[in-house]
């Protein structure tokens, strides 16, 4: 670690608390907002998810060494934490610190996207299930039914097949494709029971169409367990994608993710733990974060909490 | 109002329904429940027609079918059921039409302000919702409508309510909230399903009036739907009686209140509490309504009735006229008054 990056850090980290100060003052303004940051964990999580985004958009600035270079394979395979190798180096030493920041971008990115292609699907398609009911209702479940019951890899892998050198784009889509059923759902039974409620024949009788009773009366009152099933869709998707990189078919190597870190260190577990456990604490900083912050989300969309 | 005697000449009927049937099919096929059937009612400019009657006599399923509102499945409007208004079956009108007199040219408020209104936002959007979907208002045009609205239904302080949540106002005023939500277009008819029902009674009062007023500003036609004949006395220009999704009896407010004709609406009468006669028990009358899947052949309140004879078991008698002017009743009472010995 060189003064450089020691001080980059520094400044991540204060850009980080800053920005989560910021718009805590700027929350105490308005009610609903002021109800986000009720909860300590809430702003804690904010901070971490904030921190590990500048890190990763700041990666080549933090990270002293270039991910993918093996600095020594003779004297330096896994290196114990160090004041050089903050993190240690893994079985063909490369800088598990460096390899940390620089998977950031990768591991965040696939995990928001995919994540966000999801539950945006999967909202869609319960909410319309449940709303028109009958065949349209009979045909949706059913197709994800047969998704569910499809054992996902078995897809992921046919895909890779059928699709050489997956692109990132790509991956995205198709983690996205096949991790909507349970969301859907989850939609589908909030608005089952949502549209027997009196608002929602209120508003009908208002002269409201479908898609707006659907989007402005329905989905909204659902808005709780939709994003608590997104903060942990991410984690999943992190998941997935490890798992996928432990088969060789994700982020192509050497290119750091999170997920093909631990995969790729497994092996080196007991002798050299450093090499997967901080990617593994990685992961789970994020997965905490994000239920935090989405129990925030929850809180500031439900206008009946009373603030206190 | 209706005067007994010569007959007024007739304004246009503005909202006419005929041979309402409407139906659901009960779980499993075991039967169905015929739930309006054969209702027919005229609704004239900007007078009040009350209907009446019990829990499960159709009055709801009425009101819901009007605007199409009926959850199918279950429930079906039959064919050969007509709602007429300004001359257009709504009924048969195409969805984007339908909902272009949503809430537009008739507008509808309902029994339980508690639940009517959407918990996540403020009442000020949701009263501006029906200008935004009708008029195409801006949302800031929208947003000065909503406290205009708020200031006309009696809301103190209009310009800092518009931002409360519902669960922030009480019952009285949620209701008068959703007054606001149907009035916002200036509707041509109000239809108002148990309005006060979830209210206390000072609270019934002022929404009542409150209904008497806009009525009168706005010029509208109010369908008020209530099973408390005190409602009707006070506010109604003309009555339905319903039964058994059917009806039993139409007659001016006086009319029905001087000389119930029939046995149901004689007994609802002598049900009410009078702050006049002495103090006895209430008068009930005896039973329940039956299952709308097996209404009783005949007249369908023969099994309660305390004059009823075989007549009445075997065939049902149609919409007899009084002799009143607008005053009808379905019971052979009507044609065979002689017979009006009570069996107790």
């Amino acid at each position: 670690m060189t003064l450089g990056t020691w001080l980059a850090l520094f400044v991540a980290l204060v850009l980080a608390a800053e920005l989560v100060r910021l718009l805590r003052q700027r929350a105490m303004r308005q009610e609903r907002w002021r109800r986000f940051f009720r909860h300590r964990t809430t702003t804690w999580g904010l901070g971490i998810l904030a921190f590990l985004v500048i890190v990763a958009l700041a990666a080549p600035l933090i990270a002293p060494f270039d991910p993918n270079k093996q600095l020594d394979i003779v004297h330096l395979t896994n290196h114990p934490p160090s004041w050089t190798f903050l993190l240690g180096t893994d079985g063909v030493s490369r800088d598990v610190w460096s390899r940390t920041v620089f998977g950031a971008r990768v591991s965040l990115g696939i995990g928001a996207l995919g994540a966000f292609v999801a539950v945006a699907l999967g909202t869609f398609v319960g909410a319309v299930a449940g709303y028109y009911q009958r065949w349209v209702d009979a045909v949706l479940m059913r197709g994800v039914d047969v998704g569910l019951a499809l054992p996902r890899i078995f897809i992921l892998l046919m895909a890779v097949a059928l699709w050489d050198g997956l692109p990132f784009a790509a991956l995205i889509i198709v983690i996205g494709l096949t991790s909507w059923f349970g969301t859907s759902r989850l939609v589908r039974a909030e608005v089952l029971s949502l549209r027997q409620r009196d608002f929602v024949v209120a508003a009908r009788a208002l002269g409201a169409g479908s898609g707006r009773v659907i989007f402005r009366h329905v989905l909204p009152n659902a808005a709780a367990p939709i994003i608590v099933s997104a903060a942990l869709g991410v984690g999943n998707v992190l998941l997935l994608e490890a798992s996928l990189s432990f088969l060789g078919i994700g982020v192509k190597p050497p290119d750091p993710t999170w997920g093909n870190m631990i995969a790729d260190n497994a092996p080196s577990i007991y002798t050299a733990p450093w090499s997967t456990l901080f990617p593994g604490l990685a992961i789970s900083f994020v997965i905490l974060s994000l239920n935090a912050v989405a129990d925030g989300v929850r809180d500031a969309l439900d206008p009946r909490e009373e603030a206190a | 109002m209706t005067t007994p005697g010569a007959p007024p000449p007739l304004p246009p009927v503005l909202l006419r329904v005929s041979n309402l049937k409407t139906y659901f099919v009960t779980e499993h096929g075991k039967g169905t429940a015929r739930a309006v059937d054969d209702v027919s009612f005229d609704l004239y400019p900007g007078e009040t027609l009350g209907i009446v009657g019990e829990s499960g006599c159709g009055k709801t399923v009425t009101s819901l079918s009007i605007l199409r509102l009926v959850p199918e499945p279950p429930g079906h409007v039959l064919p050969g059921s007509l709602i007429e208004f300004e001359g257009r079956n709504l009924l048969a009108l195409p969805a984007p039409e339908l909902r272009a007199v949503r809430g537009n040219q008739i507008a509808m408020i309902f029994q339980e302000p508690m639940t009517s209104l959407n918990p996540v936002f403020t009442i000020g959007d949701q009263i501006a919702e029906a200008a935004i979907i009708h008029q195409h208002l801006s949302r800031r045009a929208a947003r000065a409508r909503a406290i205009e609205m708020l200031r006309l239904v009696g809301i103190p302080d209009p310009d800092e309510r518009v931002d409360h949540y519902p669960h922030q106002l009480s019952g009285g005023m949620r209701q008068r909230v959703m007054i606001a939500m149907a009035l916002v277009c200036h509707p041509k008819v109000l239809i108002a399903d148990e309005p006060t029902t979830a209210l206390d009674v000072t609270i019934q009062a002022q929404i009542l009036e409150l209904l008497d007023r806009l009525q009168h500003e706005l010029g509208m036609s109010v369908l008020l739907i209530t099973h408390d004949l005190g409602v009707v006395a006070g506010h109604a220009d003309r009555v339905v009686v319903m039964y058994a999704g059917r009806v039993v009896e139409t007659a001016p407010t006086d009319a029905l209140f001087d000389r119930p004709t029939h046995p149901y609406t004689e007994g609802l009468l002598a049900a009410v509490p009078r702050i006049d006669a002495p103090r006895t028990r209430l008068h009930a009358i005896p039973g329940q309504v039956p299952a709308a899947t097996a209404w009783p052949s005949g007249c369908r309140f023969h099994p309660r009735c305390p004059y009823a004879w075989d007549k009445c078991a075997a065939q049902e008698p149609p919409l007899l006229e009084t002799g009143t002017a607008g005053h009808t009743a379905r019971c052979w009472l009507v044609s065979e008054p002689a017979r009006k010995v009570s069996k107790q």
